[in-house]
This record gives C-alpha cells, structure tokens and sequence, in this order.
C-alpha cells in the first residue's frame, strides 16, 4: 500500500466505473474490486453505524456479493429473470476526509429501473470507504442509505 | 337521513369450498366489502409488545384501511385508537414510532392523553360551555394481548382473543420457544409491496408446494444441511385447519419444539456460532439457542393479517384491491447473547424483504398472479390440493399432506363466513 491520499477526482472516476460495471452486468470485474474483508451494506436506519448489530436490506460480505452475482446469472431467480436494467446517476461528491489510510467519499445516487414494463426509481445516498491497494483503488465500504428506507419497497433484484 | 347502505356483493357464486373467483382478487366492490365485514369485525394484529415496551412508546398502523395508533400508557397498558382527530378528522400522528406524552392534533391544537381522553382544546370559551371534552375521546378499539401478540378489534361483542385463537394458542406457544429462555422481542422489521390484492399472501403462508420452485435460486445460494432441512416436500409434514380461518402448516416436523432433542449433534452450519456462544454460556444454553436461530418448523397463519412463519412475524395490510404491503418483523431474544441475534439478523437478511433471495421471487408470482387474474373471470382459482388425502385428526381438524392447500380452504371458508353475513 502506498500512502500517497486519495484524490477526488481519483475517487469519483473509480465509483463511475463500479456504477457502469453494474449497469452493464460486468460483475465478474466487480467483485474484483473490493478488499477481502468489504462489507457491502443496504442499511434500514438513517444514520445507523453497527450495520453488524442492525437488520439490514442487504450485509454482504465477499462472500454474500458472490452468491448475489450468481443469483442474478443463474436464471433460476424468477424476480431476475430478466434482470431488471438500471441506470443509474452519481453527482454531488464530496471527499469527507482523505489520508494515508484511504478515503470517505459521499455522493447522491438515482437509480432508475426498468423491468416487465414498470420504470421506477431509488435514490440514496452512497457512501464510500476507499483504499488504495498496490496501485489500485478498492472499496472497503459501501453503504447505499436509500431515501425511502423506512418504507416499504419493491422487490430490488439487482444490487443497489 | 339515512346514508345510502352500500350493496353488499353476493358472494355466493364466487367461491366453494375448493376453488374461488378471481374476482376475489380484481373486484374493488368485493375489495370494499372486506374491509367492512372482516377487518371491522374480528381480532387484527396489530403489535408485538417488545415493539412498545415503555410508557409513552407508540407506533402507528392500520386495521384495515383505519390509520391506528398503538401506544403504551403510563400504567403499561396497550391503547389502540383510530389515528383520527374528533374535530375536524386530521391525524394526531404521522410518525412511525417513538415515545410521547400526548397526541395534539396539528390543525387546531386539541391534545389528547395516551389513553385517548380529550384534555385540552384551545380557546375553549369559542364553545360556549357547550363541549363535553367526555364526548369527544379518540375511539379507541378493544384490545386484548396474547403471549405478547397484540391484537385489536371494533367490536365489543365478540368472542375473547384466547378464544378466537383456539387451537392456535398451541402452536404460539411453540412459537415463542425460539426466544431459546429469552423473551421474545423484535429485531426490526423489512416492509415491501406487490401490486395484487391481500389474499394471494395470505394463500402463500401455507403454500408448500411452490418452495421448491420459486425458492431454488434460495435453496441453490445456501448450504447443503439447509436445503436437507428445506426440502419441505419430503419430510412428512402437513397442513391442518385450526378452525376461524387459521391453520397451521408444519414444514419441518422435528423442529416443532425446539426444545426436544437438545442433544442432537449440533449442524455444521451452526459450528461457529457455537463455539462463540460457549465462551460465555453452559453447553445446555448453546445448544437450545443453536436449535432456535433458525426458528420453529411451521408457519401458523392467523386470519386475516398475521403469521408466525418459522423465524418472523408476517404482517400484510391490504393497500387497496390490487396493492398489499408485507412486513417481515425479525425476532430474536431480548437480552441474549448478541452472536445469535446477529445470525438470526443475518439469516432473515439472506431470505426476507426487498433484497431478499426468497421475498422477491414471491412477490414476483404474486404480481404474476395478479395479471393473469384479469384473464377470464369464469375462471377458478383451484384450491383443492390435498383434498382427496385429508383426514380429521382427534380433535376435528382438517389435515392433510404439506403441500396440500387444506390452510387456503380454512382461510376461505372463513372469508366466506364472514362476507356473507
């Protein structure tokens, strides 16, 4: 690991590249790009912090991202088959803090989806905890914090 | 004056004992019709007592399609009041839970006690002596609790929850083992909605039949002792009519007590968790704890709005006749050791709510049912599975194999019972 911080504009180019590796379904190339021991987090409580102690939407570690991906592959998921398309836009991006460590990045996400005729959209905010790893960026964190996540949803099967 | 009574749908040629209409499901008159003649006239869950456990906690909700306040009083005992302001009809709250004093409604200020009686109106003297505050209460529903399941009711006259329950009490007793000596107490909750009506959930509590196909991208994700343990069909279980609309189908017959068999080898799956259970408890305690992170072998569906399915409460409220919103309540043991409840947060994780590897695979078949339901209206919706293979056991009821649809037929029998009168 270098020690050299994180710039923003280093930070928001790679969160654009995970976004477009989940939009155009390369997850092979996206479960590279996490540390091994990542969590990806789709929490219920705004403001929640022990996403360990908490119910979540979604906890996943390498483990759980691996499962998912197959699931939205395999076919055998009705709710996925198709996968719902999505787009989804990242704006407003702020470095809370950048170090030798790593960084803190935050952005707004919409997301909208597209499936069977419906079109409907979720917004959050993204939070990124990033580090950089033998030259290359990886995501320790990422916590999707939806708008609406004390409400009720719709089936989500795609990863957020 | 008299408001003009509403035409009662005949339910008559909608439904026999093994098939149903799908106007069941697409018809806004009938959709109508349920909210008066069922949800105004019998026992609907509305809380787990752990949701509100100190004076001053509240939550809202619906019984039927009435906005509800569930609240705890100074004394400890449950309130259930329609979320409605005696004066002018705005809702004294629109938060989803926490703790207060009073309910004030926002548009004139009249404030109301945790037990619903008026206590103050602003500018009082504009009435001129002439409000009685007595008159004026937020109208409260009947309650009753049974083994911290609160349910509510309209009507004053009908038979007590303990009674209404029957024969289910048993099987929420066996329920609440999984508290593994703990008491039982929520972990939060997933809240998601399909676009089909009410019924097609409450069918699906007791519908063994569609696990392994719907939930083999489920059944694929997890373990081999899981999918041993899930493979519901041919595990010698079966469906059995609890009478009131209630059955109770049992998935995996050697986990419906939890507290049987303690010294059974503990799954590999569960290793782990063992190992870091035993630093603090006696091999006694892990092993009943292990057994429950699980939950009970059976989904007890209760007419008309809550399960207790192996590890959760399944609540779901009608939204309207094509929209219905399902509630996931995580369970676990208050006070007990945070590894289990951990694995029990991660275990609904992994199956129930929005991204769920089970949840949204059902509301997609519902969804799909509620399409096809608008093709052909002389068209039955065939409940008779089972059929020909049940039997009554020595207490009268209807049983048969797990994947028979025997609890679809209590649930409709009693439907129709009560959208007849």
């Amino acid at each position: 690991m270098t020690t050299q911080p994180i710039t923003l504009d280093e930070a928001m180019a790679f969160t654009w590249y995970e976004a477009d590796l989940l939009d155009s379904a390369q997850y092979d190339e996206w479960l590279t790009l996490w540390t091994a021991d990542a969590h990806y987090v789709v929490p219920i409580e705004p403001g929640a912090t022990d996403f360990e102690n908490s119910l979540n939407y979604a906890y996943d570690d390498h483990t759980m991202r691996e499962k998912r991906v197959s699931r939205l592959r395999s076919g055998l998921s009705i709710s996925a088959s198709p996968v719902p398309r999505t787009i989804r836009i990242q704006s407003r991006f702020r470095l809370l803090k950048s170090d030798a460590d790593g960084c803190d990045l935050r952005c707004a996400q919409i997301l909208t989806e597209f499936r069977r005729g419906r079109e409907r959209n979720y917004t959050a905010d993204v939070e990124f905890r990033l580090v950089r790893d033998d030259e290359k960026l990886k995501i320790a964190q990422k916590v999707v914090r939806l708008i609406n996540s004390t409400e009720a949803l719709t089936g989500i099967g795609y990863i957020l | 004056m008299t408001l003009t009574a509403q035409a009662d749908p005949d339910i008559r040629p909608l439904i026999q004992p093994d098939r149903a209409r799908t106007t069941l499901y697409t018809d806004p008159e009938i959709f109508s019709a349920e909210m008066r003649k069922i949800f105004e006239n019998t026992w609907v869950w509305v809380a787990h007592g752990s949701e509100i456990p100190n004076p001053g906690d509240f939550k809202t909700g619906q019984v039927g399609l009435h906005p509800v306040i569930i609240v705890r009083d100074r004394k400890g005992a449950v309130h259930v009041h329609v979320n409605r302001c005696r004066h002018r009809a705005a809702t004294v709250c629109e938060v989803s839970n926490g703790r207060t004093n009073s309910f004030v409604c926002p548009y004139h200020g009249w404030s109301y006690a945790l037990d619903g009686s008026l206590r103050g109106v602003p500018y009082e003297k504009g009435y001129e002596g002439s409000l009685d505050k007595s008159q004026f209460p937020l109208r409260s529903l009947r309650v009753e609790e049974y083994h911290g399941m609160i349910f509510a009711t309209f009507r004053k006259d009908i038979e007590p929850l303990v009674d209404f329950l029957g024969p289910a009490k048993k099987w929420i007793d066996l329920f609440m083992k999984q508290g593994a000596g703990y008491p039982v107490t929520t972990l939060g909750e997933h809240k998601f909605r399909f676009p089909g009506n009410w019924k097609i959930q409450l069918e699906n509590t007791t519908d063994a039949y569609h696990f392994p196909l719907v939930h083999k991208s489920f059944l694929t994700a997890t373990d081999k002792e899981t999918q041993a343990s899930l493979d519901m069909l041919n595990k010698g279980g079966f469906v059995e009519d609890l009478g009131n609309g209630h059955s109770v189908m049992v998935m995996i017959p050697e986990l419906i007590d939890l507290e049987d068999n303690l010294d059974a080898p503990i799954p590999e799956k569960f290793k782990d968790l063992a190992a870091e259970l035993a630093k603090d408890h006696g091999d006694i305690e892990v092993r009943r704890i292990v057994r429950a992170v699980g939950g009970s072998g059976f989904n007890l569906n209760l007419f008309p709005n809550v399960a207790c399915s192996m590890a959760f409460f399944r609540v779901l409220q009608p939204i309207s006749v094509e929209e219905t919103e399902i509630r996931h309540i995580a369970i676990g043991m208050k006070g007990g050791p945070a590894a289990g409840n951990r694995a029990r947060m991660r275990l609904h994780e992994f199956f129930q709510g929005p991204m769920g590897f089970g949840s949204p695979d059902d509301a997609e078949v519902w969804d799909r049912v509620q399409h096809g339901a608008q093709g052909d209206h002389e068209l039955w919706v065939m409940l008779n599975r089972g059929l020909a293979t049940e039997s009554a056991t020595a207490e009268g009821h209807r049983r048969s194999d797990v994947s028979a649809e025997t609890g679809m037929r209590a649930a409709y029998a009693q439907w129709a019972r009560m959208m007849a009168v």
